[in-house]
């Protein structure tokens, strides 16, 4: 069979499988996002992955129709970094869960960020376990009262953003399940980005922790808790940009003030401390959150740098591969008996 | 160097352990005289042992490190029993090694390390050289350290660098006794240090005052021979069990046509392979040092899933890890090599010893109805065949393959009859390409009747996008499925497909055909059994030797095998794993033999153990 002939459309990427989250799922909205986004990228879907782990949204990839793998708890990016490393040609993407790229695949993930695999990872955070059914995740908040902790979770969250930059992620971003427009404009810029590209994105589980993101949803909340972060602006929200996000004097981080001179957001700024101190606005509480892209910056890709060391290799080569192996297998001190 | 004078004396065979600190550079000693045995033509077996530490702290017990390598005019199945000579560079090296030694034994003794401090250190009041205490052995002192400082007076070296070139005093005097070829190992000095050219100088020096002292001291009498073996005409190297298992896998690759991907987490005795691999990228071969052994099999996975030879490396606390991923990979049924270096456990045991104890994680170790694919080894040269074979059945069959090595051939050494790269086996595979149902879709479960297996439809290949995961799957579609009765199928196939690769039949060596007792063995026992066998054969007690590469699926005339016979030993370095398996499978009464010492069994232990059978039953 020749090529898929470009371009494509949303259809092209509903796969036949029955979606199956339950009602009123933020998954729903995402999945929606992702397939009418992804005739954008001009990449024929059979040079197209999906890779997750396990939880509610590691079923993610049943509905795509690209390739896909369904694979097991928190284990996907490693399986996408062998995928990806191995076949440059294609276009990786992670779907994974807070339980299980936090907790379980806490490692693969920043061992994948570290290495700047060429992988776009989606994390969709609920801050709950959904397909376990209702148990507190590492980004549940502090006293989370939950089936395994009645009486309140004792351990802190993290903060996806400040792990991923932590173990030097060159992107960061964040966005919300409920914003299409918004979510497609991160994903844009994710699949652009060479490497590693770690897009949180915000998504209510509407049976187990409803509501967890209402005070940045809600319309009548959400202006004076937002915070837009739009490369090469200055960093305000609120009512007529009451507030403003400055870099006090003498301070190591970013404080939330009104007026004042904000900061202008660059995500190109190479020191991981900028992008580190925005993602450190937002707590449990959301009650100042940043959405946006945090970082973007350039690093050769691990995928990059591995494809060009065989590349170097085989330039410096000679003759078949039997002759080659020949060559190999007679290396080193032999001797013949006749 | 000057040519022999002294009287030669033919000998069929030697045993030889060089034994000193592990800072000493005894691996390396081993490692050359090998190298100039194997260039003479004997037949030659080589074992390391050396101590987990890597510097463990120096002239104590602990941190004794020895080589033993067995040469003969004949060929040998082992790194033998007992040294003939043992080359002591320590008080430590001489007590640890002294209880393997038969009496008569040669000893040399660098007697500038037996010093009160270091007798103390190991626990003699006394200096064995003097007290008597070893009448029973022939015994050579040679003040090895000083005679080597002495040599290289004027070399510029300082006194210390000048002593570390011991090991070289000692290679040349033993290569002397044995009137080895010592050019390669000229060459190889002037390779080792290219770039420290007083080095090169230094160690050529104490090599040839190491040889010289043999032709010229009174303390050797005696210099000895050992003619070639007769072996098979063709080109031969001499091969570690890792080394060759490498290159078994870039063979592989080579014969596939398909990269190579390794995904390995560095562990003891594993990383060997590792280190070898990385070497050769011209091959296609992508080794990723992975952030755990999940990981690596994981990302293993992945490539394998985008149409590379998925390949994982470890030993056993690795495939313990891997367990869930190696599930997955049964349940994708995609291709994926799994080699388990096996050492001493359970947990970190003995991580520079030997066992056999993996068979039953190999076998059974995952959760669910998950059977794949097990071989073994049954030597140092063998790795690289049985690397190409478990290539073979994961390529072919579509299924993970645990390749059960173990640290004695890992380590361990042999001759190696270099193979014709056009006989090896021929393991290309065809990536589907079209749709295989006739209404033009594409069905990732719709197996090939002859091998089972499923299409192997890798990504970028335009109008076979599917999905496949761990969740079970309905039979041809691959879509989700919860049917009880599609599960119960699944379950039933993937067994049958496992227990339907076809392995070539167990061959059994019973010369006379006589035999009433058989040995049945599984990987690297094969040379001590042989080796038994042999003896017991010499001594006209008949025997026969079966010994299984395949251990899942076992091969089909096994059961008609072990009926044969009126007694079935098994000797394992385990509890009796692959006992137990026959005892279940063919209602043999097999008889178990076990040693779990974290060494190999000696041919001589073998031998009592089944002239016992032999003559009582």
């Amino acid at each position: 069979m020749g090529k898929t002939l470009l371009p494509l459309t949303v259809k092209d990427f509903k796969s036949d499988q029955e979606v199956r989250w339950c009602p009123g799922c933020g998954d729903y909205a995402i999945l929606a996002a992702v397939q009418s986004f992804m005739p954008e990228l001009g990449i024929p879907r059979e040079n197209i992955v999906f890779v997750s782990g396990i939880g509610c949204s590691s079923r993610f990839p049943y509905y795509m129709n690209t390739y896909g793998m369904h694979s097991i708890h928190g284990r996907a990016p490693a399986i996408a970094t062998g995928l990806s490393t191995s076949r440059p040609d294609l276009s990786v993407w992670v779907v994974t869960g807070d339980g299980d790229a936090l907790s379980i695949g806490g490692n693969h993930l920043i061992h994948a960020l570290r290495r700047n695999v060429n992988l776009k990872i989606l994390l969709f955070n609920n801050r709950i376990y959904g397909l376990t059914k209702g148990q507190y995740s590492p980004t549940s908040e502090l006293g989370k009262i939950t089936k395994s902790t009645p009486v309140g979770s004792a351990d802190s969250p993290f903060n996806p953003l400040s792990l991923a930059l932590g173990a030097e992620a060159t992107f960061v971003a964040r966005t919300i399940d409920s914003d299409r427009k918004h979510l497609q404009s991160v994903l844009r810029a994710a699949a652009e980005h060479e490497g590693s590209a770690f897009v949180e994105i915000y998504q209510n589980c509407n049976i187990f922790n409803d509501g967890a993101f209402e005070l940045i949803k809600d319309p009548g909340t959400r202006d004076d808790h937002l915070i837009r972060l739009e490369q090469g602006e200055p960093i305000t929200f609120g009512p007529e940009g009451r507030w403003s996000v400055v870099h006090p004097e003498g301070s190591f981080g970013l404080r939330v003030q009104e007026g004042g001179t904000p900061l202008r957001h660059d995500a190109t700024v190479d020191d991981p401390a900028y992008a580190f101190a925005l993602s450190r606005l937002s707590g449990s509480d959301l009650s100042t959150t940043p959405i946006g892209v945090f970082r973007d910056v350039t690093r050769p890709s691990y995928d990059e740098l591995i494809t060009k060391q065989l590349a170097d290799a085989k330039a410096q080569a000679t003759g078949t591969p039997e002759e080659m192996l020949t060559g190999l297998l007679h290396s080193g001190d032999t001797w013949t008996i006749l | 160097m000057s040519a022999p004078t002294k009287r030669v004396e033919q000998l069929d065979r030697v045993v030889i352990r060089f034994a000193g600190d592990s800072g000493d550079g005894m691996q390396l000693t081993g490692d050359r005289f090998t190298s100039e045995t194997a260039q003479l033509g004997n037949d030659i077996s080589t074992l390391p042992n050396f101590p987990a530490e890597i510097r463990a702290p120096a002239g104590t017990l602990p941190g004794v490190s020895s080589f033993q390598v067995h040469f003969a005019d004949y060929d040998i199945l082992t790194p033998g029993d007992a040294p003939n000579v043992l080359v002591a560079m320590n008080p430590a090296a001489l007590k640890a090694n002294l209880a393997d030694l038969p009496a008569g034994a040669d000893v040399i003794v660098n007697t500038d390390e037996f010093t009160k401090r270091n007798l103390t250190k190991v626990g003699y009041a006394a200096s064995p050289l003097e007290d008597g205490s070893l009448e029973q052995w022939s015994v050579h002192p040679v003040a090895l350290t000083s005679m080597t400082v002495a040599a290289l007076e004027g070399s510029g070296l300082s006194k210390k660098d000048a002593e570390r070139a011991k090991n070289m005093f000692a290679l040349g005097l033993l290569s002397w006794m044995y009137s080895r070829p010592y050019e390669s190992t000229l060459r190889f000095l002037e390779r080792k240090f290219a770039k420290r050219p007083e080095l090169v100088a230094a160690n050529k020096a104490a090599f040839t005052a190491g040889w010289n002292f043999g032709e010229t001291t009174e303390t050797f009498s005696v210099r000895y021979e050992v003619k070639p073996a007769r072996m098979l005409p063709g080109t031969y190297r001499n091969i570690t069990g890792n080394a060759a298992l490498a290159l078994g896998l870039v063979a592989a690759g080579v014969r596939s046509g398909l990269p190579v991907f390794l995904g390995a987490y560095p562990i003891t005795p594993a990383s060997d392979i590792l280190h070898e691999l990385s070497k050769h990228k011209r091959f296609g071969v992508t080794t990723m040092q992975a952030e755990d052994e999940i990981a690596a099999v994981g990302a293993a996975l992945g490539a394998a899933y985008g149409g590379s030879l998925g390949v994982t490396t470890t030993s056993g606390p690795g495939v313990a890890l891997k367990g869930e991923t190696i599930s997955l990979a049964i349940a994708l049924e995609l291709p994926l090599v799994i080699v388990d270096v096996q050492r001493a456990g359970p947990s970190t045991g003995m991580p520079t010893k030997t066992e056999q104890a993996d068979l039953n994680m190999a076998l059974y170790g995952r959760h669910g109805e998950a059977p794949l694919a097990v071989i073994a080894p049954k030597s140092p040269s063998d790795c690289f065949h049985a690397a190409l074979e478990a290539a073979r059945i994961a390529l072919t069959y579509r299924t993970p393959v645990i390749l059960l090595s173990d640290n004695y051939v890992a380590n361990g050494s042999e001759p190696w009859l270099l193979p014709e790269v056009s006989e090896l086996p021929d393991l290309r595979v065809e990536f589907a390409r079209e749709p295989n149902d006739a209404d033009g879709r594409f069905l990732p479960y719709l197996r090939d009747p002859e091998t089972m297996a499923r299409p192997w439809a890798i990504p970028g290949t335009p109008g076979l996008e599917h999905r496949i995961g761990g969740l079970e799957k309905a039979d041809k579609t691959g879509d989700i499925s919860y049917d009880p009765a599609n599960h119960d199928f699944m379950v039933r196939t993937r067994a049958a497909r496992i227990e339907g690769i076809p392995v070539p039949d167990v061959e059994v060596d019973d010369p006379d055909d006589n035999a009433r007792v058989l040995v049945l063995g599984w990987g690297s026992t094969y040379g001590p059994i042989g080796a038994a066998c042999r003896t017991l054969r010499q001594r006209g007690l008949p025997i026969a030797q079966a010994h299984l590469r395949h251990l899942s699926p076992l091969p089909a005339n096994l059961g008609a095998v072990l009926a044969a016979y009126d007694k079935v030993v098994i000797p394992e370095m385990n509890l009796g794993q692959l006992a137990h398996v026959v005892r279940a499978r063919y209602l043999v009464d097999a008889i178990p033999f076990n040693q779990v010492s974290g060494l190999p069994f000696t041919a001589a232990t073998l031998e009592s153990m089944l002239e016992d059978v032999v003559k009582n039953g």
